[in-house]
C-alpha cells in the first residue's frame, strides 16, 4: 500500500511539473485537473483540521488540565458561529459583527504586544550576543526607523540619504537570503518529487 | 515555451542529476558538516527532553503546501520525522503545532511513520500533531498555551512563520525553555535573530534533514545548494560584468 501511495504521488508530481513546463494540451490539461483535485483536498483537509482543534480542546477539558475552560470556550463559540455560519452565511450581519468586534480587536492587541515584544528584545539583544553583526543590525535598525519616522521639521533629504545608503546593503543582504532560500526549496522539492522524502507518512 | 521556461527545466533537472549523483556518493563517503550551534543544540535538547521527561515542541509555521512557501514546510517535516524517531521513548511525546491544515495532517502522518520505524507506534497520539489558528496571530497565540503548560523544554520553529513568532519566542523566554528558530520569511528572520538565542540564517533552515541524520540525500542536498550557489555567482558577475561593458539586458 505505501508503495502504491508513494508511486502515485510521484507520478502525479511529475505530470504536474511537466504541465508547467511544455506546452502540450493533454499535459496541461491533465495539470489542471489535478490541481483542482488537490485544492478540493485542501479544502477539505481545513476542516479535518478544525476537527482537530475541537478534539485536543475536548481532551483538555476532559483531563481536566491547566487553562481547559479556555478550551471550552473556544469550541462553544467554533460551534456557534460555524453552525450559525452555515444557516445565514457569512455575509450575514451577525457574522460580520463576530469579526468586526472580536476577531479584529483580538488581532490588534497582539499586534501591539508584537510591537512591545519587539522593542523589548531589541534592547536585550546585546545582552545575549554581543558580536559586530549584532551592533550592525541594531545600528541599520535604529537608522531606518530614524529614515522612516515623523518630524516636527523638513528633513527629508538625510532621511532619504539614510534609507538609500542602508537600503543597499539591507536590500542586497536580503536577496542573498531569498536566493539561499529559493534554492533551499528547490532541492527539498526534488527531494520529494524523486520520493526520498515522503511527508505523506510512506517511510 | 519561453526561454524562462527553458532556463527552469534546465536548471530542474541539472539539479535533479547532481541530486541522485551527490546521493550515490554520500552513500559511500559521509559528508563532514561544518558545525551549527543551532542544530547542536537541538541534538542536545532532543536527548535531554528524553532524559528529563519534558516535551519538545515543533513548530512548522503556516506554510501552505500549495505555494512556494512549503518548501519550508517540506523541510520541517523530514526533521520532524528524525526527531519523532528519536523521542518515541519519551513519556511525553513531542508536541507538532502548525497553523495549516494540509500541513497538520502531513505532521501526524509523519510522527507516526518516525514512531512506527522506532516500533513504538502504539506511542503515538494524533492530537499531539495541531492545528492552532489558521490566521497568523491565531497560529501565534494558539500556541502560548502549549509554551505555557504542557512542560516544553525545546521550541523548534522552523518553517514559513512571520512576525507574530515573536509572541512564541517571548513565551519561550519566559518559560526558561531552549528556542531553535529558522523561517524563510525575512521579517521572521529579523525577529529569531533579535530574539533566539539559536537563530538559523537563510538557507541553513534546509540543512535540518543532514544534521538531525535524516540520510545521504540530505548531504547531498546541500553539495547541490553550494554548486548552485557558485552558480548564481558567477552569473550575478558575468551578468554585471557585461553591463559594464554595455551589453546589458
Amino acid at each position: 500500500m505505501r508503495v502504491i501511495a508513494a508511486a502515485f504521488a510521484i507520478a502525479i508530481s511529475f505530470i504536474v511539473l511537466l504541465g508547467f513546463f511544455l506546452p502540450i494540451p493533454l499535459l496541461m490539461g491533465l495539470r489542471a485537473v489535478l490541481t483542482d483535485w488537490a485544492v478540493v483536498i485542501g479544502a477539505i483537509a481545513v476542516l479535518v483540521g478544525i476537527f482537530n482543534l475541537v478534539a485536543v480542546q475536548m481532551e483538555k477539558i476532559r483531563m481536566r488540565q491547566k487553562g481547559s475552560s479556555y478550551g471550552a470556550i473556544l469550541v462553544l463559540s467554533l460551534l456557534g458561529t460555524f453552525g450559525y455560519g452555515i444557516v445565514f452565511g457569512v455575509e450575514d450581519s451577525f457574522m460580520q459583527f463576530v469579526v468586526d468586534a472580536v476577531i479584529v480587536p483580538v488581532e490588534a492587541a497582539l499586534m501591539a504586544i508584537l510591537a512591545i515584544t519587539l522593542v523589548y528584545a531589541s534592547i536585550r539583544l546585546l545582552r545575549f550576543r554581543k558580536e559586530l553583526t549584532t551592533v550592525l543590525f541594531l545600528l541599520v535598525a535604529v537608522l531606518f526607523l530614524i529614515g522612516i519616522m515623523p518630524k516636527p521639521f523638513d528633513n527629508s533629504m538625510i532621511d532619504q540619504l539614510i534609507i538609500e545608503f542602508a537600503g543597499v546593503f539591507s536590500r542586497g543582504g536580503a536577496r542573498g537570503l531569498l536566493l539561499g532560500i529559493a534554492l533551499g526549496t528547490l532541492l527539498t522539492g526534488l527531494r520529494v518529487l524523486f520520493g526520498v522524502d515522503r511527508p505523506y507518512g510512506s517511510n | 515555451m519561453t526561454i524562462t521556461d527553458l532556463v527552469g527545466i534546465v536548471v530542474l533537472f541539472i539539479a535533479g542529476f547532481l541530486l541522485l549523483a551527490f546521493t550515490v556518493w554520500r552513500r559511500r563517503t559521509p559528508a563532514t558538516l561544518r558545525r551549527i550551534d543551532a542544530y547542536e543544540r537541538l541534538n542536545r535538547e532532543v536527548g535531554l527532553a528524553v532524559e528529563n521527561g519534558t516535551r519538545l515542541h515543533i513548530s512548522l509555521g503556516r506554510g501552505n503546501l500549495f505555494t512556494a512557501r512549503g518548501g519550508s514546510a517540506l523541510a520541517g517535516l523530514a526533521m520532524l520525522r528524525r526527531i519523532a524517531e528519536r523521542t518515541s521513548v519519551s513519556d511525553r511525546p513531542p508536541i507538532v503545532s502548525s497553523g495549516d491544515a494540509s500541513l497538520t495532517i502531513l505532521s501526524q502522518d509523519t510522527s507516526q511513520s518516525g514512531y512506527r520505524a522506532a516500533g513504538a507506534e502504539e506511542q503515538f497520539r494524533v492530537t499531539a500533531g495541531r492545528l492552532t489558528g489558521l490566521s497568523p496571530f491565531a497560529y501565534a497565540a494558539g500556541m502560548l498555551p502549549i509554551a505555557r503548560d504542557d512542560n516544553v523544554s525545546a521550541h523548534v520553529l522552523i518553517g514559513d512563520l512571520g512576525a507574530e513568532s515573536a509572541l512564541i519566542v517571548e513565551a519561550a523566554d519566559r518559560q526558561n525553555a531552549s528556542l531553535i528558530a529558522a523561517s524563510d520569511n525575512l521579517a521572521a528572520q529579523a525577529v529569531f535573530y533579535a530574539a533566539a538565542q539559536n537563530p538559523l540564517i537563510g538557507e541553513e533552515l534546509f540543512a535540518a534533514g543532514a544534521y538531525t541524520g535524516a540520510g545521504s540525500s540530505h548531504e547531498a542536498s546541500l553539495n547541490v545548494q553550494d554548486v548552485l550557489r557558485w552558480a548564481v555567482v558567477i552569473v550575478i558577475l558575468v551578468g554585471a560584468g557585461l553591463t559594464i561593458l554595455g551589453f546589458g539586458f
